[in-house]
């Protein structure tokens, strides 16, 4: 029996993580289908799912190995930089540094390569095949570090990994009826909330493998992501700032 | 080959995009590791310190790129 209370943070981060990682995915998937057919398309996606319950179950049975106190150290720094990664990219996004990701437009660009490229397209088609293997495989490997990252520590795996399959069935599922990119997924909202709550799980974990005495004890990672989002949302305000005085400066 | 090429790439770049950040939060957490022995008496100082440091490197290096356009 999963205690929700106790586990809806790790179902939550594991679940809109996994949804950012799955949209991109789709895309690719959804061009090699339009392109290359739905046969290599769904092959190279079975192949590179297959893959991905391998490292799974050869990553999650070694973690047991590892004593609590270094892999809570080693888990919160990975956690941690994959967090500030995202962060640090969704705060520049934010503040109109760099570009928007554009589902739309990188399946148009995805589309016309694979147009490009020779070879059979019907039946046993190894562009179309690797091309969904890769997409899903590297697309895949973050939601596995996510699931194992947010889930390893706290005992929480199961449910880490209830909300990384409840993303790619609602993406899978929304892409099949739609049959195109999802271009309106807020993904830049998406990657703030976990930037925020990666890099929070990441800092409490680390405190925990030091020995520190957090606040409250687990109450204090809602503190963390209070911290951060304040931190985030400071930095956006002055990028979008310095943005204006740039614009109206006359050297500008 | 190219595949598990690209595979080990697209991992390494899981952790490290900005070799700035990267390295400025290497050194906090290492900073923080090393000074441990000093701030056990004070553990929740210690907790409060290692978010706050955190949270400046972000800040710092968001800023810095802005500043830079």
């Amino acid at each position: 029996m999963i205690d929700v209370a106790h586990s809806s943070p790790a179902i939550l981060a594991s679940f809109l993580a996994s949804s950012v990682e799955c949209v991109e995915a789709l895309t690719i998937v959804l061009a090699v289908g339009a392109v290359r057919g739905w046969r290599p398309a769904l092959i190279g996606t079975a192949l590179a799912a297959g893959l991905l319950v391998i490292l799974v179950a050869i990553f999650g049975a070694g973690l047991s190995l590892i004593p609590l106190a270094s892999l809570q150290t080693a888990i919160g720094i990975l956690l941690l930089l994959f967090g500030m990664r995202w962060l640090r990219k969704a705060v520049l996004r934010a503040g109109g540094i760099i570009a928007l990701r554009d589902e739309a437009a990188n399946y148009a660009s995805e589309t016309q390569a694979l147009r490009s490229e020779p070879g059979e397209r019907r039946g046993w088609d190894p562009i179309g095949i690797a091309t969904s293997f890769k997409a899903v495989t590297l697309e895949g490997i973050e939601v596995v570090f996510i699931v194992i990252a947010v889930g390893a520590v706290g005992g929480l795996l199961v449910p880490a990994t209830i909300g990384a399959l409840a993303a790619a069935a609602m993406v899978a599922g929304i892409g099949l009826l739609l049959h195109r990119p999802l271009a309106r997924v807020p993904e830049n909202a998406l990657k703030f909330a976990v930037g925020i709550m990666l890099s929070s799980f990441g800092t409490f974990w680390i405190g925990e493998g030091y020995g520190v005495e957090w606040p409250g004890g687990d109450l204090s990672v809602p503190g963390l992501i209070a911290g951060f989002l304040t931190a985030s949302l400071i930095s956006v305000g002055i990028i979008r700032r310095i943005r204006r005085l740039t614009l109206l400066s006359p050297a500008a | 080959m190219k595949q598990i090429l690209a595979i080990g790439t697209e991992i390494f770049g899981l952790f490290v995009e900005d070799a700035r950040l990267t390295a400025a939060l290497a050194v906090w957490i290492a900073v923080a590791a090393v000074t441990r022995i000093w701030w056990q008496s004070a553990p929740r100082l210690g907790a409060i310190a290692l978010f706050v440091g955190f949270a400046v490197i972000l800040c710092e290096n968001v800023l810095h790129v802005a500043r830079r356009g």
